[in-house]
């Protein structure tokens, strides 16, 4: 008995070891945000002096040429209706490949994996030149549209995998009561669908706030950029301003953290099941 | 009858996501294969392929007298020798100890921080934690008096800055996994075992890992898809410096098609990395063919 104790307190000690190494550089961009340069110049975890301040985010958020406040606002203009879009489509889609018999019904599921597959870089150069076309370079409908159909094949393939698991009965007892297919899909499907569909928008909302790639092709005007192209713009030009690039980090950071946090049943779960199945 | 009823359930549940997906992902990409074919006098031609693959910023196998840069296909495949195994395994027994540790959900989310934040602020984590004056990575070199410096800014250490900064972003993403792999595994079978005798080492070999062969190939094909892919991190902690020494394909792909606007050779680094891509995503695309006999 007393060899488990022993035990189980030598692991608690182990594990929060590990918990405090990896939550170092956290702690010590939060550390640098907080307090002026001069105190941590010689390594955050110094406290001779301590003397938290605001300055820090208050200059990253009004910064002359990349104001943090504005790329907040902008990525949150690309990354709702970037959200909302495929989730609508891709629901829709995903329930008809679990409900219905199609030709190519294999072939389709085999494309949208081999889709997740895809890197961005692939399609870089023709979109760019598509938007162009289109006169969509440097506007946020570019940039919507691009991930909404970027994020079509996987939300479809997760909904496919989530509807494949709901029974089929209320279905068929609506349809023999005379509703029809949108009926169905409204009134008894998307009610069932709700965890699936808070999974899904939790992980589609986080990823398109913090995509980098298709911002940087896409956005380049300075009023316009995104918050994570802001980022590296808040790396000074001789040297390194810890002190505004920690806390513009935090500002990009905090947005996906409390979706974490709050939506963490359904983040892990969407997770798990987008990559488990 | 019945084919027209499916024509009808085609148009309106698939064709509006599939007509967005065709106009920006599958033309795209079928066109960047076209592209990466296409010769200056607009000819069909494979000089595109010898170029880039001739080209020191891809491939460059001896080095710059047998040091970085080695160029961005060697840097990718360094990057998945060592992440890969490193990442996967750590996972794995993160997921296995932390069952064991009062409050280990807390220490898991902690873990999981790193692939909940963007990417792009990864990158300013691992250059913050590598600084000569303000990282951490120098305040416990220093503390047991070795060598510090800022060790994403020279050539021989740049890239094994990264590699190690991104196995403390991505080990949160096996552990993950594995974690709701432990969960199925009923605990008869551990209890059975356990009658019999095995020792828990044991256990963890004939059962946990047999078991859970299904989660790791998926850690293992998304981990090796993260790899090959790999862009922010390293646009913004190093941009592939110093001289091209933590350059990977992504990246210079980036630079080929929006710095020097050269479409072409942008292409075929494009193409490049979709085959790799593809190659390990075989296991996944299998099972998901199969899953929809």
């Amino acid at each position: 008995m007393r060899k488990k104790t022993f035990e189980k307190i030598a692991f608690s000690t182990i594990g929060w070891f590990i918990g405090l190494v990896w939550i170092l550089p956290v702690m010590g961009i939060l550390m640098t945000a907080i307090r002026p340069y001069s105190e941590v110049i010689d390594g955050w975890w110094r406290f001779d002096s301590f003397n938290p301040t605001f300055s820090n985010f208050i200059n990253a958020l009004t910064h002359p040429t990349a104001s943090m406040l504005e790329g907040m606002v902008n990525s949150l203009i690309i990354a709702v209706p970037a959200t909302i879009l495929p989730l609508l489509l891709a629901t829709i889609a995903g329930y008809g490949i679990s409900r219905y018999k199609f030709p190519f019904r294999k072939s389709l599921v085999v494309a949208v994996v081999l889709t997740l597959a895809l890197p961005q870089q692939m399609i870089a150069v023709p979109l760019f030149s598509i938007m162009s076309n289109l006169g969509l370079v440097d506007t946020y409908a570019a940039l919507i549209l691009v991930h909404t159909a970027w994020g079509i094949p996987w939300i479809t393939f997760f909904m496919r995998n989530y509807f494949k698991t709901l029974p089929n009965d209320m279905e068929e007892a609506a349809r023999i009561d005379g509703a029809t297919d949108f009926q169905i899909f409204y009134r008894v499907v998307l009610p069932n669908a709700f965890p699936a569909i808070a999974s899904a928008s939790a992980l589609q909302f986080t990823w398109v706030w913090s995509d980098f790639f298709l911002a940087l092709i896409l956005i380049y005007s300075p009023d316009r950029i995104l918050a994570t192209q802001r980022v590296p713009l808040m790396r000074g030009q001789y040297h390194v301003d810890w002190g505004l690039l920690s806390a513009a980090s935090i500002l990009v950071m905090i947005v996906p953290i409390l979706i974490y946090i709050f939506l963490q049943r359904y983040y892990v779960r969407g997770m798990v099941g987008w990559s488990g199945k | 009858m019945l084919r027209r009823a499916r024509l009808y359930h085609f148009g309106i549940f698939i064709l509006p996501a599939l007509t967005l997906m065709a106009i920006f992902v599958m033309y795209p990409t079928l066109r960047t294969v076209f592209l990466s074919f296409i010769g200056e006098d607009g000819s069909f031609t494979l000089s595109n392929y010898t170029e880039v693959l001739r080209s020191r910023d891809i491939f460059n196998p001896g080095g710059y007298e047998g040091e970085f840069p080695f160029g961005a296909l060697i840097h990718n495949a360094m990057w998945i020798a060592i992440h890969l195994p490193i990442t996967t395994f750590l996972g794995l027994f993160l997921a296995t100890f932390l069952r064991n540790v009062k409050g280990g959900g807390i220490i898991k989310s902690i873990i999981f921080l790193g692939m909940v934040m963007p990417m792009i602020v990864g990158g300013i984590m691992i250059r913050f934690m590598f600084d000569g004056s303000v990282g951490v990575v120098n305040m416990v070199m220093g503390f047991f008096g070795m060598h510090t410096q800022t060790w994403t800014a020279y050539p021989e250490t740049a890239l094994f800055s990264l590699i190690f900064g991104s196995v403390w972003l991505w080990a949160g993403f096996s552990m993950i996994l594995y974690s709701a792999g432990l969960e199925t595994i009923p605990n008869m079978y551990y209890e059975a075992a356990r009658i019999d005798g095995a020792s828990r080492i044991k256990m963890f070999f004939k059962i946990t890992i047999p078991l859970l062969k299904p989660i790791t190939v998926v850690v293992v094909t998304m981990t090796l898809l993260w790899e090959l892919k790999i862009f922010d991190i390293v646009y913004v902690a190093t941009m592939g410096g110093p001289g091209g020494s933590s350059n990977v394909l992504a990246l210079q792909m980036y630079l080929y098609g929006f710095r020097e606007w050269n479409a072409e050779k942008a292409a075929v680094v494009a193409v490049l990395i979709t085959l790799f891509t593809l190659v390990a995503a075989i296991p996944l695309i299998r099972s998901a063919g199969d899953e929809a006999e």
